[in-house]
C-alpha cells in the first residue's frame, strides 16, 4: 500500500518535471534552442497566478487563464524581440542566452515579489481524496489530470489544427515549411508562447506543494534530466521521461540513504546518455561522417 | 601598421610576434610585479582573487573556447581541487605537493566526466556537465567524514618550505606566478600539435576526424588538461577564502565562470583574462553604485545575478567576440585608418544549420 502510495506522489511530481521537459523539447524541435529558462518561465507564470488569484482576489480558474494569457504574450515578445536575433551563431551563444536570461527573470522576479516563500492557496490545496486504504492528496491528482488534459490538447492542436500542423511542418524542415508559405518567424514566437503557456499549466500545478519563490526555477534543471531521457525529440517520450525520473527519485528518497534522491535523476541521466546517447525515445540522429 | 613577413612556421608560431609585443608585456609584468608596493592591502586581495578567477578562466578557454566543448560544471572542478587541498593540508602533507595533487585530482575527474562527454555533443555536454556538478556538489554535502558537510572546513595559508604565507603580498605573489606558468603553458599548447588538434575540433569535428584527428582521445586530453589548470584555482581559492564550504562551489560560481570566458572573448587567451578582471571587478563597481541608486534598486538582493544576467544577455547579442573581440576591432580600426571596413568582422552566418538528419 506504501508502495502505491509513493508511486502516486511520484507520477504527480513526474508530471510536472514531464510538463517542464515539455515545453524544452517543444522549443527544441522548432527552433534547435534549448531554453535553460524554462524552468524560470515556470516560475514567472506561478506568479502571476499568484498575483492575479492571491493579491487580487480573482477566481482561481479566471487566474489561471489569465496568467496563461500573459505569459503566452511573454513568451511570443520574448522570442520575437531578443532570441530571434540570435539564429545562425553556434548553438553555444543561444545556451549562454537563456541561462542568462533565466538569471534575469529570477532577479526580477525577487525585486517585483520579493525573495521570501509565498502560499498559494488554490482549490486543491491540503484536500485528500479516500481510495478504499489509498490516501490521495488532491493535489497530486490535480497534477496527474492536468498532465493528462494538456497532453490530449496539445495532441489535437498539433494534428487537427492549421497552426499545429504549420508548426510541425517548420520544426520539420524550417526552409521547405517556408516556401510552402508558412510564416516560420511567427511560427516560432507561437511556439515560445505555447512553451510558455506549457510552462505556466506547470508552474500552477506545482505551486501548492512547491509554495512559490524565485529559485523554483531550478526545478528545470531536473526536468532536463527528464528530457534528455526522453529523447529531446518526441512529446510522449518527454512525458515518460519526467514519469520515470519523478517515480525513482520518489521511491529512491524512501528505500536509499539521504543524498541519493537529490541527484538520481542526474545519474539515471548519465545512464541513458552512456547506453543512448541519444535518448531513450529520440526519432532524431546526428549528422555523422 | 606593422607588416610581419614571416619566412618560416617558426615564425608564425613565435611567442611574442614582435618587439611590441616584449616591450608591452614588459611593462605589464613590471606593473604587477610592483602592485603591492604601491596598492593597500585589501586591493591586493581584490587582484589575487583576479589572478585566480584568470587561472580557472585559461582552464575553461581551453575548453569551451579552443575545442568548442561547453561546461556548465566548471565550479565542480574547482570545489574538487579546493577539497583535496585543504583535506591534504590537515592532514600534514606540505602544500608543494597538495597543491599540485588537488590539479590532479581534478584532472583525474575530468577524465571520468569526459568518457561519457565524448559521446555528446552541443547542449548533451551541456546538460550532463550540469548533472555533473550537481552530483559532486551533493557528494561535498554528504561526505562529512572528508568534507564536514555544510559546516565546512578552514584552509590555513599556504606554507612554502616552512614559510607560511599569510601576508597578503605573498599569496598575491604566489597566485601571479601560478597565472603565469598557466599562461605561458596555454600558450605553448595551443602553438603544439595538440592544440592545432584541439581547435580543428572545434572548427569542425567532421573535418578534424577527416583529417585523422583522434576525436576521443583530444577532447579527453582537453578535459583533462581543462580540469587541472581549474583544479589548481579551486586550490588557490580555498586559501583566499580561508574557509570551504558547499555553497562556495554552487552552480553559480560555474556560470560565473562561463560568463568570464564569453564576456571575455571565446578562442582568446587575452579573453581569459579580461573576463576575469570585468567578473572580478563587477561586484566593486555594483557595490560602487549602490551609493547613486535609489534606495529601492540598491538594496535587492538578487541584483548581482541580475546584472550578471543582462550583461551576458547584451554581450552575446550585440558583441558575441567579447570584449577582446571590441580591442581587436577598435585595433584594426586604427591600424587600417581611414579604410576601415565594419564587414571585416560580420558573421557570417545569419541562418539556422540544422544540427540533426531525420
Amino acid at each position: 500500500m506504501e508502495l502505491l502510495q509513493l508511486i502516486v506522489g511520484g507520477t504527480a511530481q513526474g508530471c510536472v518535471y514531464g510538463l517542464i521537459a515539455l515545453g524544452f523539447v517543444l522549443i527544441y524541435k522548432a527552433t534547435e534552442m534549448v531554453n535553460f529558462a524554462q524552468g524560470d518561465l515556470m516560475m514567472l507564470g506561478a506568479f502571476m497566478a499568484l498575483t492575479f488569484v492571491g493579491t487580487m482576489g480573482l477566481n482561481y480558474w479566471l487566474g489561471f487563464l489569465l496568467a496563461a494569457v500573459c505569459m503566452a504574450a511573454f513568451g511570443y515578445l520574448l522570442d520575437a524581440l531578443i532570441l530571434r536575433r540570435i539564429i545562425g551563431q553556434p548553438q553555444f551563444a543561444i545556451v549562454i542566452l537563456t541561462i542568462s536570461l533565466g538569471f534575469l527573470l529570477r532577479s526580477g522576479a525577487g525585486f517585483i515579489w520579493g525573495h521570501e516563500t509565498q502560499v498559494f492557496e488554490t482549490p486543491f490545496t491540503n484536500r485528500i481524496v479516500k481510495l478504499g486504504e489509498l490516501i490521495l492528496p488532491l493535489e497530486s491528482i490535480s497534477m496527474i489530470a492536468g498532465t493528462l488534459i494538456l497532453a490530449g490538447a496539445l495532441y489535437l492542436f498539433f494534428n487537427f489544427t492549421k497552426v499545429g500542423n504549420a508548426m510541425q511542418a517548420s520544426s520539420q524542415n524550417q526552409l521547405a515549411a517556408y516556401y510552402m508559405g508558412i510564416p516560420v518567424k511567427r511560427i516560432n514566437s507561437l511556439i515560445w508562447a505555447l512553451s510558455a503557456i506549457v510552462a505556466t499549466i506547470a508552474g500552477v500545478l506545482l505551486s501548492p506543494v512547491s509554495l512559490v519563490d524565485p529559485s523554483i526555477g531550478f526545478l528545470g534543471i531536473k526536468a532536463f534530466a527528464a528530457a534528455v531521457i526522453g529523447g529531446f525529440g518526441s512529446l510522449l517520450g518527454t512525458v515518460l521521461g519526467g514519469l520515470i525520473v519523478g517515480i525513482s527519485e520518489t521511491l529512491v528518497g524512501r528505500y536509499l540513504p539521504p543524498g541519493f534522491k537529490e541527484i538520481f535523476a542526474y545519474l539515471l541521466m548519465l545512464a541513458v546518455l552512456l547506453v543512448r546517447p541519444q535518448g531513450l525515445f529520440s526519432t532524431m540522429q546526428r549528422k555523422k561522417v | 601598421m606593422r607588416i610581419l613577413f614571416k619566412t618560416s612556421y617558426l615564425d608564425d608560431i613565435r611567442l611574442f610576434p614582435h618587439s611590441g609585443y616584449l616591450i608591452w608585456y614588459g611593462i605589464l609584468g613590471a606593473c604587477l610585479l610592483l602592485a603591492p608596493l604601491v596598492l593597500r592591502e585589501f586591493h591586493v586581495g581584490e587582484l589575487s582573487q583576479v589572478f585566480i578567477l584568470a587561472i580557472a578562466g585559461v582552464g575553461l578557454m581551453l575548453l569551451i573556447g579552443y575545442t568548442g566543448l561547453a561546461s556548465l560544471g566548471h565550479g565542480a572542478f574547482m570545489a574538487i581541487g579546493a577539497y583535496v587541498n585543504t583535506y591534504l593540508i590537515a592532514k600534514g602533507v606540505p602544500f608543494l605537493i597538495s597543491f599540485p595533487v588537488s590539479g590532479l585530482a581534478a584532472l583525474v575527474a575530468g577524465i571520468v566526466v569526459a568518457l561519457p562527454a565524448n559521446r555528446m555533443t552541443g547542449i548533451y555536454l551541456a546538460i550532463a556537465t550540469l548533472a555533473f556538478s550537481q552530483i559532486v556538489e551533493q557528494v561535498v554535502v554528504r561526505w562529512e567524514s572528508v568534507t564536514r558537510g555544510f559546516q565546512g572546513m578552514p584552509v590555513p595559508a599556504p606554507d612554502i618550505l616552512g614559510h607560511p604565507l599569510t601576508q597578503a603580498w605573498e599569496f598575491y605573489y604566489l597566485c601571479l606566478a601560478v597565472l603565469v606558468l598557466v599562461v605561458l603553458g596555454a600558450i605553448n599548447l595551443i602553438r603544439s600539435p595538440t592544440g592545432r588538434a584541439m581547435v580543428a575540433i572545434r572548427d569542425s569535428e567532421i573535418s578534424a576526424q577527416s583529417l585523422g584527428v583522434n576525436l576521443v582521445r583530444y577532447k579527453t586530453i582537453a578535459f583533462a588538461i581543462s580540469a587541472f589548470i581549474t583544479g589548481l584555482a579551486g586550490a588557490l581559492l580555498g586559501h583566499k577564502l580561508k574557509f570551504i564550504s558547499p555553497d562556495a562551489f554552487n552552480i553559480i560560481l560555474s556560470i560565473q565562470l562561463l560568463l568570464m570566458v564569453v564576456v571575455g572573448g571565446l578562442g582568446s587567451i587575452h579573453g581569459a583574462i579580461f573576463g576575469a578582471i570585468f567578473v572580478g571587478g563587477l561586484p566593486q563597481a555594483i557595490a560602487l553604485m549602490r551609493d547613486y541608486l535609489p534606495a529601492v534598486i540598491a538594496r535587492t538582493p538578487g541584483l548581482e545575478p541580475g546584472l550578471f544576467g543582462l550583461v551576458m544577455i547584451l554581450i552575446v547579442l550585440f558583441e558575441p567576440l567579447g570584449i577582446y573581440g571590441r580591442w581587436l576591432k577598435i585595433k584594426a580600426y586604427f591600424d587600417y585608418f581611414p579604410l576601415y571596413r565594419r564587414a571585416t568582422f560580420k558573421r557570417q552566418r545569419s541562418y539556422l544549420k540544422t544540427e540533426r538528419v531525420r
